[in-house]
């Protein structure tokens, strides 16, 4: 620990020296800062420096400590104290050691309780693992704080507990927290927290003016727990020796204060998605300065990194293992956004973000952070073949088009979990989850009732009679049954976000956010593949129903070839699209909580097998229990015409009818790429620039053989570090369940012949 | 079905003789079309196997590509049109479209017509052949080929025999002419144990190769048994069964030949 209090260092013209640039001085303003200030690089990877001594010591201590983590589930957990930003004394892995510092708790990898989502999420994780819950804690939450999980029950209607009981909306942030939220934490080291804290001020007083309607009341409130959320970020920063009162002066400090910023935010916020936004370019700005004054070395700049991105990698959090099985190995969605061009045209690319994935070399690859290039053809050269060597080398980075994000969220966008664009600092979402289209597919054949439990859960309407199923009649059917789902849904979360803000409202983050802010409600669909392939199936082949004897069609012969989406053929992908567009129209009939702006991702993380498993039999010919396919990708084994005739199918998906995401996981094997590494690269430098021309959204790249997965399945111990992208973020293969570890595998390998 | 491979490959090559020259060129008979990255040229391609082949390698992966008959029939506009769906991905991805087989030469007019096709559309055009029949590929489809990824696959005129049914002679000269005419060349030579590992016989296919002016690259490709459920999904018996997959210091060892005569050997 070398970074010392110092009270007496207030001086801008010290902690900002040679920065230059107007606004973002007497604004916040981050993005004005870096435009004004970065330096882009255009060069190669050559000047990268590996792993010191001390980092190597540093993360050994962690590694060791992994398997026994691994084996358990968790570590070590305080069961007896709710994680505040200031609960916990200071923690470390090793204080002489460390660069960067701060723990979420008082010792590595012990993770925290935070009952404000839910108590029974943290019950059922304690006694998960074996441990007990605390009964102070228990009567806390349940006699004398209600919790968010509390409040979204006493308002759900009949209907919508049904919908989700069924399965048809799942996965909903109904009994933990929201997540998705990326405060601007570079803003804590650029200004201080005194500085957030006046500009909060001034935003309260502006809000003094007017009438007390509940909106203002609400902001008036919310804005004074911000400034609460602040000072406790100075108080726990204090307790590591920093103070973050004032700006940084340093690079050092810089990625420091950063840091704390956001370590506040994970020890109050057990967000699905805690991301980080957009920092690497940011922090090169102090990398630069301090190397141009001789403070540092490329070493040490390496090294400053790589301990941040340590204390990245050991996010954690308490959850149960039915919340694991839906989101999958325990992720935290620790998002940083790299790269990207300027809306001047300059590439946002600098040494820095070179360093960022160096990481996955000098500590070895991880799923966390998810480092997430913004791409673009008009990227530097050697940036791009740098990123292409190490998704070959790691799987362990996902691709976003920043050509299709720039002129929508301009070129200071972060990516929130794994395909959630919002411009840092000035847009949060309401996460939604999802709703299962192939489901709902089923509830229009048999008239609302469940395929499964045969249960009457839409309003009951007419079922589908016919031997056959006849394309007309489904098509209207389904319309019908999407009508009241989406009512359902943005209803549901519409109370999710009412009481989320009420009980659980991210104090922290939102103080790194602009008043107002701009707010999004983010829906999604699962099972796209499913159901624009059982539409093909109907309409261009034949699908005989096969009832039950209480007349619930539970089967289907799939007669005759079908085109299916994944093929580039538009007779099947325009029944995606027309889908995508469909369900967003009728989104956006329903009125939304703080009028949110009504967004819809088609992305499913790995919950697509939980939702096969609890879906029946499809006219697509899919066997109940089956996965869907994750996100937006074709169903395993019916993309014929190899990767890049799947990935066009997923490109003319339209972005603005999905501006929450779009998600595409590619798997394929080395020889799939090319017979020489360095043509490797290059083919897929390509194959992403093809893919973002063609507007494409997102990739994933595994580059991996199937022998290789098989045997981590038999031989985990021999595999800690296998990193697969699955959907949108990266899992260590290892950590998923079997069922899951088959699904990755199942899915179309893209190899050569 | 064809217990005897190379009477299979006379009547093929009787039937190419009777139609494939003379018939109509805006016609060809198609096996599949694929995009794949990295193997059959540079970049992602749009790789068009065409139906029919005159030669019967013992470890041939594609036993349903030999027959022109087994094909589906398309005309150039429709698979022009296939590609077209394709052609921005393409040259953005650096790629192009391979004609590949079977053996696209049986069908030079369909296969000539495609590449000029592809030409004007400005894609980087590849043209995958055993070169047996590149007598049949006129200047003017070659004026259409950006590249020729030519199969050598024994330099020893009886292993050829014995391994293809055909003649060695022709693929040599074509080589030969390739070269004269000025375009580029990936020569790929298929590893089979006992087969093609004859270091004399690969020393000797070096040298020549070596002499050509545009081979840039020489692609040893270990043999693999990945066809094997094809021949068993139509009820051939797969002659190289039982020979296994070159070991890896024995692919390492022929590369190593290929280099020492100066090539660029991977």
């Amino acid at each position: 620990m070398t970074v010392v209090a110092q009270t007496d260092g207030r001086d801008l013209a010290q902690q900002w020296r040679s920065f230059v640039g107007e606004r973002w001085r007497s604004h916040i303003d981050v993005r004005d800062f870096v435009q004004a200030n970065y330096t882009p690089y255009e060069g190669g990877d050559g000047f990268l420096t590996g792993p010191t001594e001390r980092t190597r010591a540093v993360w050994a201590k962690l590694t060791a400590l992994f398997p026994e983590e691994r084996r358990k589930g968790i570590l070590d957990v305080d069961a007896a104290t709710p994680s505040t930003i200031t609960s916990h004394a200071p923690g470390y892995i090793d204080r002489d050691l460390e660069l960067i510092v701060g723990l979420q708790t008082d010792a590595p990898l012990r993770r925290a309780i935070m009952p404000g989502g839910g108590l029974r999420m943290v019950e059922n994780g304690l006694r998960a693992y074996g441990y007990e819950p605390d009964p102070f804690v228990q009567r806390v939450f349940s006699t004398y704080r209600k919790t968010h999980n509390d409040g979204v029950f006493d308002a759900y209607t009949p209907q919508m507990r049904a919908a989700r009981k069924a399965g048809i909306i799942t996965g909903l942030p109904d009994a933990y927290g929201r997540g998705r939220i990326i405060g601007d934490y570079r803003r804590v080291a650029l200004y201080g927290v005194d500085r957030l804290i006046a500009d909060k001020r001034d935003a309260v007083a502006g809000l003094a003016e007017q009438p007390s309607t509940e909106p203002v009341i609400r902001d008036r409130e919310e804005i004074a727990e911000q400034i609460r959320a602040l000072n406790e970020l100075k108080e726990m920063a204090a307790g590591y020796g920093c103070d973050v009162s004032r700006p940084a002066r340093n690079a050092h400090e810089a990625v420091q204060w950063l840091y704390l910023a956001y370590l506040a935010a994970v020890k109050e916020q057990n967000g699905a998605a805690m991301s980080l936004g957009r920092t690497s370019t940011f922090l090169d700005v102090y990398l630069q300065r301090d190397l141009a004054e001789g403070r540092i070395d490329e070493v040490r700049a390496q090294e400053l990194i790589d301990d941040f991105v340590i204390k990245l990698r050991i996010v954690r959090f308490l959850r149960t293992p039915e919340y694991d099985q839906l989101f999958s190995g325990d992720p935290t969605w620790v998002t940083e956004s790299i790269g990207g061009i300027g809306t001047d045209g300059r590439p946002l690319v600098t040494r820095t973000s070179f360093r960022f994935l160096h990481t996955l070399y000098n500590l070895g690859p991880a799923p966390e952070p998810n480092l997430t290039i913004m791409w673009s053809p008009q990227l530097p050269r050697g940036f791009k073949e740098f990123c292409a060597r190490v998704s070959i080398d790691t799987s362990s980075i996902q691709y976003e088009s920043d050509d299709l994000m720039r002129p929508r969220t301009g070129d200071d966008t972060a990516i929130a979990c794994c395909v959630s664009a919002m411009a840092v600092g000035k847009q949060m979402q309401f996460f939604g989850a999802r709703v299962n289209l192939a489901k709902a597919l089923l509830y229009a054949i048999n008239g609302g009732r469940d395929e499964v439990s045969g249960e009457q859960i839409a309003p009951a309407t007419t079922p589908l009679t016919g031997e056959y199923l006849e394309y007309e009649e489904l098509a209207a059917a389904f319309d019908r049954t999407l009508d009241w789902l989406t009512e359902t849904y943005v209803n549901a979360l519409n109370v999710i976000h009412f009481m989320h803000d009420k009980y659980a409202y991210e104090r922290l983050e939102m103080a790194l956010h602009d008043h107002p802010v701009h707010r999004t409600m983010a829906c999604g669909i699962a099972g796209l593949s499913v159901a624009a392939d059982s539409l093909s199936a109907v309409r261009y082949g034949r699908v005989k129903v096969i009832r039950d004897d209480t007349g619930l069609a539970v089967d289907y012969v799939t007669e005759g070839d079908y085109p299916a989406y994944g093929n580039n053929d538009d007779r099947a992908d325009t029944l995606a699209v027309d889908l995508v567009r469909s369900f967003m129209e009728k989104i956006r009939r329903h009125p939304t909580y703080r009028d949110a702006e009504h967004t819809q991702s088609v992305l499913t993380i790995t919950s697509n097998v939980v939702y096969g498993k609890h879906t029946g039999n499809t006219p697509d010919g899919r066997r109940a229990g089956q996965p869907f396919a994750p996100g937006a990708n074709p169903m395993n084994g019916r993309d014929l015409h190899g990767m890049a005739a799947s990935a066009l199918s997923v490109a003319k998906i339209p972005y603005d009818q999905a501006r929450d995401g779009i998600s595409l996981t590619s798997t394929i094997t080395p020889d799939g790429l090319g017979r020489r590494a360095d043509e490797r690269a290059s083919n897929l430098v390509g194959l992403l620039d093809a893919y973002v021309a063609s507007g494409g959204f997102h990739m994933n790249v595994n580059v991996l053989d199937r022998d290789t997965l098989e045997d981590a399945m038999e031989h985990p111990e021999n595999y800690p570090n296998l990193t697969v992208r699955v959907s949108g973020y990266a899992v260590n293969f290892v950590r998923l369940t079997r069922e899951q570890q088959r699904d990755v595998i199942s899915r179309t390998f893209h190899g050569a012949a | 079905m064809n217990a005897q491979p190379t009477a299979a490959a006379r009547s093929e090559r009787a039937r190419a003789a009777a139609g494939g020259r003379g018939g109509e060129g805006s016609t060809g008979s198609v096996h599949s079309w694929d995009l794949a990255t990295g193997v059959d040229g540079p970049g992602t391609r749009f790789t068009l196997f065409t139906s029919g082949c005159p030669l019967r390698c013992l470890y041939c992966h594609n036993p349903d590509t030999w027959r022109m008959r087994d094909g589906r029939s398309m005309t150039v506009d429709q698979v022009v049109a296939e590609i077209a769906k394709y052609r921005d991905f393409l040259r953005a991805a650096g790629g192009g479209v391979t004609i590949s087989g079977g053996e696209p030469l049986l069908q030079p007019d369909f296969t000539g017509e495609i590449l000029r096709r592809c030409t004007e559309m400005g894609l980087h055009t590849a043209l995958d052949t055993s070169g047996y029949l590149g007598a049949r590929a006129d200047d003017e489809l070659l004026s259409h080929t950006n590249l020729v990824l030519l199969d050598i696959k024994s330099f020893d005129a009886g292993t050829y025999r014995s391994l293809t049914g055909g003649k060695l002679a022709p693929t040599l000269s074509f080589a030969t002419r390739l070269s004269r005419l000025g375009i580029r060349t990936w020569v790929r030579y298929v590893l089979v144990p006992g087969w093609t590992d004859d270091p004399a016989a690969i020393d000797g296919l070096a040298q020549f190769i070596a002499g050509l002016d545009e081979v840039e690259r020489v692609s040893v490709l270990p043999f693999h048994k990945l066809g094997a459920p094809k021949y068993e999904a139509l009820g051939i018996p797969f002659p190289l069964a039982n020979t296994p997959p070159p070991n890896a210091e024995t692919t390492a060892r022929v590369r190593a030949q290929f280099r020492a005569h100066g090539l660029r050997a991977d």
